[in-house]
């Protein structure tokens, strides 16, 4: 039996989304990405000359900063740096501006459940909003585990408490609407089918980390949708 | 794209150790398509791993894990404070992660390593997720008194699969440590008893005289692998993970269950089937990591 989430959505309900490009005008991109109450605001700088010191010269180098609302930078923040820098290292085309850096500044507006997941969605959204060239976008998802062994999507930070466990996902965009015949298969998936990041709290048996895995890509598919509509329409004419 | 020809061709003529520094990823390739490693491991193998108890004399708990080359050393120190009024019968655990200019070149005094507040994240949120301690275990004297567990864990050598050596070396010191006896004393404090009192008459009684050992139900085990095309290759080194850049860490406890599965981005995507390979992989892994522990501590028991 499904029990009632406290705000009454349904187990794989996303919070109201909405997606805001070019708030800021200094930074060459930016957006501001809220899941409910769960706000970031992500700003793009670059590509700047020249690269970090113990970098690869011959490709072009991101480099994350995360800001957190309160509080002092600490180990969790140097961790979410590193997730979304390598994350995002795998959808920008690197090899184009050899020896330049991407600044990606992330700033935590409100805290509520979904933090890195809605980073993600908001630093993907300032790349494009700042014309860096990308392989495709990165879509996350955050699918909770709950006690009687169902997966429920997209949880505030009370339910990420109370769960025995929840894992952050994030899937390769699909660039057409409709995969063709014969797009790239891998092993009988499609590529889309891949995650990129996996970060995962608390303990959940295999079965039920593959569940997640299913639902989140399912879910990913109506947001990537989402994404591709609300971020073309703001393109110009 | 480059020369493959001329690489070829230069591969008759050139020194493998040139060639290695040169072209590393088509000297990994070409061990790769036969199945094996340049330090001779089929694919699916991890390297010896090693676990010495009691490294750090001074220290309540310690120990020293080695996997191939990377070394570890674990101390835990406790301290009696005053637990939070939101757990009045909880202890709490402190974990660090240092990574100091020993362990590697690529590591200078001063400017802390990228990697060692990310593993000591990791390395707390692992122990917290598996409940492997139980925080009330730590506990005094209710609301007063409780046990503070200071772990550091210091890379005394990085050569790839940094985490798996931490934890190994974190759940090793956990299961070596002996919690000091205390006693209350008149004032109502407690305090340390020393071991050369013993044979002297106690004024006080001790408050933990029985409970010395932690009970660590459901360990975690972790075995790193680097994804590559189509290959999964287990417990990398540093010029492994340095070249092939997608890593993927599962953490599973004793009973089988998912603790982390942990892919912090990387240009490979995995699909279910490398999960399931991955995770087939950490499950051998974790049976000769659990021989390799009971040995270690039987071996001490002995002593």
């Amino acid at each position: 039996m499904e029990s009632e989430r406290d705000d009454g959505r349904s187990p794989s309900q996303l919070r109201p989304l909405s997606c805001a490009r070019n708030v800021l005008h200094r930074a060459h991109g930016s957006a501001s990405w809220s899941q409910g109450d769960t706000k970031v605001l992500a700003a793009v700088y670059g590509p700047k000359a020249g690269t970090k010191k113990n970098e690869n010269p011959e490709k072009a180098c991101i480099e994350v900063i995360w800001k957190p609302k309160t509080g002092q930078i600490g180990k969790q923040e140097k961790e979410f740096e590193m997730i979304l820098k390598r994350t995002l290292q795998s959808i920008c085309i690197l090899t184009l501006n050899p020896n330049t850096t991407t600044s990606i500044i992330v700033q935590v507006v409100n805290d509520d459940g979904a933090l890195l997941v809605c980073a993600i969605n908001a630093a993907c959204a300032a790349l494009i909003d700042a014309g860096i060239p990308l392989k495709h976008l990165a879509v996350a998802i955050c699918c909770c585990l709950a006690e009687g062994g169902y997966v429920i999507l997209d949880p505030t930070k009370l339910e990420e408490q109370k769960m025995r466990g929840f894992a952050y996902l994030v899937f390769p965009n699909s660039v057409v609407s409709v995969l063709p015949k014969g797009s790239s298969h891998v092993e009988g998936e499609p590529m889309e089918h891949g995650i990129i990041t996996s970060v995962t709290h608390g303990v959940m048996s295999v079965e039920e980390y593959l569940k997640c895995l299913e639902r989140g890509r399912a879910a990913s598919t109506k947001l990537s949708d989402l994404l591709r509509r609300s971020l073309q329409s703001q393109l110009p004419a | 794209m480059g020369l493959p020809d001329a690489s070829g061709d230069l591969s008759s003529e050139m020194e493998v150790d040139a060639f290695r520094r040169l072209f590393p990823l088509r000297y990994f390739e070409r061990h790769l398509s036969e199945s094996i490693r340049p330090d001779a491991r089929p694919l699916g193998r991890a390297r010896d791993t090693t676990l010495a108890l009691g490294a750090v004399a001074s220290a309540h708990g310690s120990a020293l894990a080695k996997i191939g080359s990377t070394t570890m050393l674990a101390a835990i120190k406790m301290e009696v404070m005053t637990p939070s009024t939101e757990s009045p019968d909880e202890g709490s655990i402190a974990i660090d992660f240092h990574m100091p200019p020993i362990c590697s070149p690529i590591v200078r005094p001063g400017r802390p390593a990228e990697a060692a507040p990310v593993i000591s994240k990791q390395l707390s949120d692992t122990i917290s997720s598996s409940g492997m301690i139980n925080l009330k275990e730590l506990s005094l004297v209710s609301g007063k008194a409780a046990w503070m567990a200071y772990l550091d864990i210091y890379c005394l050598d990085a050569d790839g699969a940094l985490f798996d050596a931490a934890l190994l070396s974190a759940v090793a010191a956990f299961s070596h440590l002996q919690i000091p006896i205390v006693s209350l004393n008149d004032d109502g404090k407690i305090e340390l008893v020393s071991e050369e009192d013993d044979g002297a008459k106690l004024e006080v009684e001790p408050v933990n005289k029985e409970k010395r050992k932690l009970t660590l139900s459901s360990i975690p085990y972790s075995l790193t692998c680097i994804l590559h095309k189509n290959y999964i290759l287990a417990d990398p080194t540093a010029e492994e993970e340095s070249i092939m850049e997608t890593a993927v860490t599962v953490v599973l406890d004793s009973s089988s269950r998912l603790v982390s599965f942990y892919k912090p981005g990387g240009p490979v995507l995995a699909h279910t089937s490398a999960v399931q390979d991955c995770v087939a992989l950490t499950r051998q892994r974790v049976k000769e990591l659990q021989n390799i522990l009971d040995e270690t501590l039987s071996g001490m028991e002995i002593d």
